[in-house]
C-alpha cells in the first residue's frame, strides 16, 4: 500500500496528468468545446482543493525520495494549479476570438501543469530534468499555436531552439554533479559534497540552465519575441504558472542542494546577475510601444526581483520568494487577462500602447482592473506587489545585501514610469477614432474580478484562510515547520 | 582498460561541438541536430559515470534523456515544418520578423 500512500502525496499533479489523458481523449472524439473546458476547469479545481489540503499536511518525501510534498513543495503546487485555473478561465472567450479555440490546448495545458507541478516538487535532479522538459516540449507546442502567421511560428521556434539549447546546459551539469557525488538525490548531494571542480562545474551549468528559464538577464534574449508572439492568455501561462515551477525548484535546488558550501561563491553571482536583470529589465521596458514586449520586459525585471530573495539565501530570502510569486502570478494573469479583452477587438490593435487611448471610459470596470494590476506590479501600496517587494527587498537588507536592495527600490521607482504610461493613455489622451468595445464574457469578468480581489486584499492584509500566509511560509524554513522537519 | 577520463573528453568535446554548431549554423535543422550532440554527448558522461561509481542511476537518467530528446525532435520538427510553410526557408537569419 506504500504506492497508494506515496500517490496521495502527490494527487494535484495525477489528476493534471488524468484530465489531460482524458481532454485529449475527448477532443479525438470531436466532444463540444465547451465540455472539455468544463473537465478542464472542474479538474483543476479538484486539484486546487487538494493542493490547498496539502499546504497545511506533513513535509516529507515520497516515491524513494524522488518528490517532496509539504512545504515548499505544497506551495509551489498551489501555485502552479492557481496560475493554470485563472489562465484556463481567461483562455476560452480569448482563443475563441482569435479562431484558435481547439480542445488539444487545454490538454497540452494540462500536461504541462503536471510537468510544473513535478518540477516544484521535485526533490532529485533526475525528477526536476523530467519535470522541466514534460512542461517546455507542452509550451513549445502551445507557443506556436497561432502556426498559420508568421510571428505565431517564430515565437515557437525562438522558444523552441533556445529552451532545448539550455536544457543541454541543464543536463550536462546534472551530469557533472552526479560523477562529482555519485547521486542524484538532493538530500544525498549535500552530505557527500566535498567541494571539487566538477561539482563546481555542474552547478553552475545547472544554473545557467535554470537562468534560461527564468528569463536572467545574459540569458533572457526569447523572452519578449515569446510572449509577442504566444496568443495572450497562454503568454500569462508562460509567464506565471512556468516561471513560479521553475523558481520553486531553483528554491528547492538552493536550499537542499547547496545550502551554505563554505568557499561557494554563488550568492555573488546570483546577485551579479540579480542587479543586471533588474537594471537592463527595466530599462528597456522603458522604450517599449506594444504592451506585450512591455510586460515580457517587466517579467525580466520581475526575475530580477525574485534573485534578490534568492541571493539573500535566508529563510526570509526564501519565505519572500514564495510571497512574491504568489503576487506576481496574481496580479501578471490580471494584467495579461485584460490586454487579452482589449486585443479582442478588432477595431484597432490593441498591443500598440497609442491605441489605448480614451480606453478608460469605454469598458469601465476593465480599464479599472488594468490600473489596479499594473498599480500593483509597480510595487505601489495597497496592492500585494509592494507588499511582496517589501518582502525580498526587507530580506536582503537584513543578510547584507544593501546594494542590492537600493538597486531594486531604484529600478522598481523607475519601472513606475512604463506602467503608469499604459494607464495615462487610457484616461487622459482622446481616442483617435470612435470604436465600441465587445462585452466581456461572465466567467471572464469575474476571474479577472476575483484575481482583483486577491490583489488587493493580499496587499491590505496578508491572511491566509488559516493564519498569517507569511508566517505559514517561514514556518518551512525553521525548526517549528508544519511537521518539525528540519530544513526546508 | 579505458580510464573515465577519455570518455569524458570525448563527451565535453562533443558537447563544444554542440554548442559551437548551435551558435554559428544558420539552418534549423542543422541547430536541431547540434541540440541532439549536446543531449547525447552528456549521455556518455552520464554512463561512464555510472559505470565509475557502480549505481544504476545514471543509466536510468540516460533512458530518461532518450525520451525527451525524442519527444523535442518531434516537436521541433513540426515546428520548423510550420516556419518552411510560411517563409519557404528554414534558414533562421530570415526569421526576423520580432526584434526588440
Amino acid at each position: 500500500m506504500d504506492y497508494l500512500y506515496d500517490l496521495n502525496t502527490f494527487i494535484p499533479a495525477t489528476i493534471a496528468a488524468a484530465a489531460g489523458l482524458v481532454v485529449l481523449m475527448q477532443s479525438v472524439y470531436k466532444v463540444k468545446i465547451n465540455t472539455i473546458f468544463g473537465v478542464t476547469v472542474f479538474s483543476l479545481v479538484v486539484a486546487l482543493l487538494f493542493a490547498l489540503r496539502d499546504l497545511f499536511g506533513p513535509v516529507g518525501t515520497s516515491f524513494y525520495d524522488m518528490v517532496a510534498y509539504g512545504g515548499t513543495a505544497a506551495f509551489g503546487t498551489l501555485l502552479v494549479i492557481t496560475g493554470t485555473l485563472f489562465c484556463v478561465l481567461i483562455s476560452r472567450d480569448y482563443l475563441e476570438a482569435i479562431d484558435h479555440h481547439y480542445g488539444e490546448v487545454y490538454a497540452m495545458i494540462l500536461f504541462a501543469t503536471t510537468g510544473m507541478v513535478g518540477l516544484a516538487v521535485s526533490n532529485d535532479l533526475i525528477m526536476l530534468f523530467v519535470g522541466l522538459e514534460t512542461m517546455s516540449i507542452c509550451l513549445y507546442v502551445l507557443a506556436g499555436l497561432i502556426k498559420e502567421e508568421k510571428t505565431g511560428a517564430e515565437s515557437a521556434l525562438k522558444y523552441f531552439l533556445l529552451g532545448a539549447f539550455s536544457t543541454g546546459f541543464l543536463l550536462y551539469g546534472i551530469a557533472l554533479i552526479y560523477g562529482a557525488t555519485g547521486s542524484t538525490n538532493y538530500a544525498d548531494i549535500t552530505a557527500l559534497t566535498d567541494i571539487s571542480p566538477l561539482f563546481m562545474a555542474g552547478s553552475a551549468l545547472l544554473l545557467v540552465g535554470f537562468f534560461f528559464k527564468i528569463s536572467a538577464v545574459p540569458f533572457h534574449m526569447w523572452t519578449p519575441d515569446v510572449y509577442q508572439g504566444t496568443p495572450t492568455t497562454l503568454t500569462a501561462y508562460f509567464a506565471t504558472a512556468s516561471k513560479a515551477a521553475t523558481f520553486v525548484a531553483l528554491i528547492l535546488v538552493m536550499s537542499r542542494m547547496m545550502p551554505e558550501i563554505e568557499g561557494v561563491g554563488w550568492t555573488q553571482a546570483i546577485s551579479v546577475i540579480a542587479i543586471i536583470t533588474m537594471i537592463l529589465g527595466n530599462l528597456i521596458a522603458l522604450v517599449q510601444d506594444n504592451v506585450k514586449r512591455m510586460l515580457a520586459y517587466s517579467s525580466i525585471a520581475h526575475a530580477g526581483y525574485l534573485l534578490v530573495g534568492l541571493a539573500a539565501g535566508t529563510a526570509d530570502g526564501y519565505t519572500g520568494v514564495l510571497y512574491y510569486l504568489f503576487a506576481y502570478t496574481v496580479m501578471n494573469i490580471g494584467a495579461f487577462g485584460v490586454i487579452a479583452f482589449y486585443e479582442r477587438n478588432q477595431a484597432l490593435d490593441f498591443t500598440d500602447v497609442n491605441n489605448y487611448a480614451g480606453l478608460g471610459y469605454k469598458q469601465p470596470v476593465m480599464a479599472v482592473l488594468l490600473s489596479v494590476f499594473l498599480f500593483s506590479l509597480a510595487g505601489i501600496p495597497p496592492f500585494v506587489g509592494f507588499l511582496a517587494k517589501y518582502y525580498v527587498f526587507a530580506a536582503a537588507v537584513n543578510a547584507g545585501h544593501i546594494t542590492l536592495a537600493v538597486v531594486g527600490v531604484l529600478t522598481t521607482a523607475a519601472s513606475v514610469y512604463y506602467y503608469l504610461r499604459v494607464m495615462v493613455f487610457m484616461y487622459f489622451r482622446e481616442p483617435h477614432k470612435e470604436f465600441d468595445l465587445v462585452n466581456p464574457g461572465a466567467i471572464f469578468k469575474y476571474a479577472l474580478i476575483v484575481l482583483c480581489v486577491l490583489t488587493v486584499y493580499y496587499g491590505v492584509e496578508p491572511v491566509f484562510p488559516m493564519g498569517s500566509l507569511i508566517e505559514l511560509l517561514t514556518s518551512y524554513y525553521t525548526e517549528t515547520g508544519p511537521a518539525g522537519m528540519a530544513g526546508p | 582498460m579505458i580510464g573515465i577520463d577519455w570518455y569524458l573528453a570525448l563527451s565535453a568535446v562533443l558537447f563544444i561541438i554542440g554548442v559551437i554548431g548551435v551558435l554559428i549554423r544558420r539552418n534549423a535543422i542543422v541547430i536541431l541536430m547540434c541540440v541532439e550532440l549536446m543531449l547525447n554527448s552528456v549521455n556518455i558522461s552520464l554512463i561512464a559515470f555510472a559505470s565509475h561509481h557502480g549505481d544504476i542511476t545514471g543509466q536510468v537518467l540516460v533512458f530518461f534523456v532518450l525520451a525527451v530528446a525524442a519527444a523535442e525532435a518531434v516537436i521541433g520538427l513540426a515546428i520548423i515544418l510550420a516556419i518552411f510553410r510560411n517563409n519557404l526557408s528554414i534558414d533562421i537569419t530570415k526569421v526576423n520578423l520580432l526584434r526588440w
